[in-house]
């Protein structure tokens, strides 16, 4: 198969690659959006720490 | 038992008679939502004969969901259904006798009403009688399924709507025997048997299963 | 030996064990797709005319479909689990698992349309198989509305995972009333290729890609409970250290 054919798909080259587009669109944006998420939650509780360790200096 | 059934089924038709109107809402809720398809869809008598079976069973699924929210709320609120959980009796007795007296108030209306909707969208005669019997069994069945949800769902924001998203899509095996018996009963030489089976056979199987998982549902809202 | 069943139901014991365990399923999965992507669209030419290209979207339609069901029963067993055990990483991995297995009823109804559009002509039928990939959306979606309709944890965790039972076990009941609405005569079942009428190396280009796609949720879930963990359990003592760490 020629790369062009690769990519036309004979003329279902749309239907194939918005299926395919959407797949990966979804499983990678899942994956980012989880570890962004983890990202937020790992930086708030160690502000969450480093604000109750003032705390108890300071008492 | 059974008189604790009795007691709880009395009582809760007692309280609601207290509040017709809200008996009355649900039915009219019902009328309504059943007149305004012929005003959106057109008025010709076969389109009307068409869509009848469907919408009666649409109307009937969301005045039957409507009418879920109040079936525990008072009773959660005041502190009443807490001393159900803590009675020595069956807590899915109970709810059955609340579900039941839910169902005759806001679901029996319904089968009652039936001839109207035949009168308003051209029924012949034999349609009219499947349709009170399909509304006769699955009537009881939507209040029944329609419990879980509310019990799930006791005392929290989104109420009404939240209700509906969990609970509609189990009501569709109703909804589609029910409107296809009354499709069937209009067409020639076809016997309407098998649809009032089988939904009779629904109606046996959530009156063995519901209560139960209605109680648990109960007992996981109240802790 | 007697086996600790519970060793890991512990969050914070299943925490590390997973974190270790996310980079092989992930790469696992990037290179099952690629495999099964290559067998998919290379070496099943002699087998497909020229005209069906368009049955390439198969390898990911019916994966997903796959998955989507498959992660249902799993979340369902979870809750279970946790009614029954009372373990609170049940709750945790089943609330874990729902985004993914609704991303995966979504993704098999988009490409399900584009399936439908190519070999029937139509975007959207209610054939009875596409209605109850739908109604399984409608069901994953009722199960994630209510846990964060819910406040107080623990009453999300049991209200959710009862609702997921009784949709678990009236999914027959809705199947069935799908693809038979008339009892007097079940209506001819759509279209339906068997397995066994598949061809040999595209069915092995779709159980590859149905492994990649597993895979990957486990890698995607594993993460999810890794935040829910952190999330729930944020009061605990062996969260400071090891949140420190990570700095």
């Amino acid at each position: 198969m020629t790369l062009s054919e690769f990519f036309s798909m004979n003329g279902y080259g749309f239907y194939v690659w918005s299926s395919f587009g959407m797949t990966a669109l979804l499983m990678l944006g899942e994956l980012i959006l989880v570890k962004k998420h983890n990202r937020t939650i790992l930086k708030r509780l160690r502000r969450i720490i480093r604000l109750q360790a003032e705390q108890e200096t300071s008492l | 038992m059974f008189s604790t059934f009795l007691i709880i089924l009395k009582r809760d038709l007692i309280l609601a008679m207290r509040h017709k109107t809200d008996v009355l809402t649900t039915l009219f809720f019902f009328i309504i939502v059943v007149s305004l398809f012929p005003l959106g869809v057109g008025i010709e008598k076969s389109t009307l004969q068409q869509i009848a079976p469907g919408v009666v069973w649409i109307a009937a699924l969301l005045a039957s969901m409507l009418a879920l929210e109040r079936l525990f709320a008072s009773d959660y609120a005041d502190g009443t259904l807490e001393q159900m959980i803590l009675t020595p009796q069956p807590l899915s007795i109970l709810v059955l006798a609340k579900v039941l007296a839910h169902w005759l108030l806001t679901g029996l209306p319904l089968v009652l009403i039936a001839p109207l909707v035949g009168l308003q969208y051209h029924l012949p005669a034999n349609s009219v009688v499947v349709m009170m019997l399909a509304l006769l069994l699955g009537t009881p069945i939507l209040s029944m399924i329609g419990a879980i949800g509310a019990a799930l769902t006791l005392g929290l924001r989104g109420g009404g709507i939240l209700i509906s998203l969990l609970v509609l899509p189990l009501y569709i095996p109703v909804l589609i025997y029910g409107s296809g018996a009354i499709a069937d009963s209009m067409l020639e030489g076809v016997t309407v048997r098998a649809y009032l089976q089988l939904l009779g056979a629904f109606l046996i199987l959530a009156l063995v299963f519901s209560p139960w998982a209605t109680a648990a549902a109960v007992r996981i809202s109240s802790e | 030996m007697s086996i600790n069943w519970f060793k890991y139901a512990s969050p914070a014991s299943f925490y590390p064990l997973a974190g270790k365990s996310i980079p092989w399923f992930l790469v696992c999965a990037a290179l099952l797709s690629l495999f099964g992507l290559y067998w998919g669209f290379f070496e099943t030419p002699d087998v497909l005319t020229e005209q069906k290209e368009y049955y390439r979207i198969i390898f990911v339609h019916v994966p997903a479909a796959w998955l989507s069901m498959w992660l249902y029963i799993v979340l369902v067993a979870w809750a279970v689990i946790g009614l029954v055990f009372n373990t609170r990483l049940s709750y945790m991995l089943a609330a874990a698992i729902a985004p993914t297995g609704a991303m995966f009823t979504f993704l098999s109804l988009w490409t399900g349309a584009f399936w439908g559009k190519t070999s029937w002509g139509t975007w959207w039928d209610w054939d009875p198989r596409m209605t109850s990939q739908l109604i399984l959306l409608f069901l994953y979606v009722g199960y994630m509305a209510l846990q964060s309709a819910i406040d107080e944890t623990r009453r999300a965790d049991r209200a959710s995972a009862l609702l997921a039972i009784v949709g678990l076990v009236l999914i027959p009941i809705i199947f069935w009333s799908i693809n038979c609405p008339d009892p007097n005569q079940c209506a001819a079942l759509h279209q339906r290729s068997s397995l066994k009428t598949v061809e040999a190396n595209i069915l092995t280009a779709m159980l590859i890609m149905a492994l990649a796609f597993w895979s990957y949720s486990f890698g995607v879930i594993f993460m999810r409970l890794r935040n829910l963990i952190l999330e729930r359990e944020r009061n605990s003592k062996w969260i400071k250290p090891l949140v420190e760490e990570t700095s």
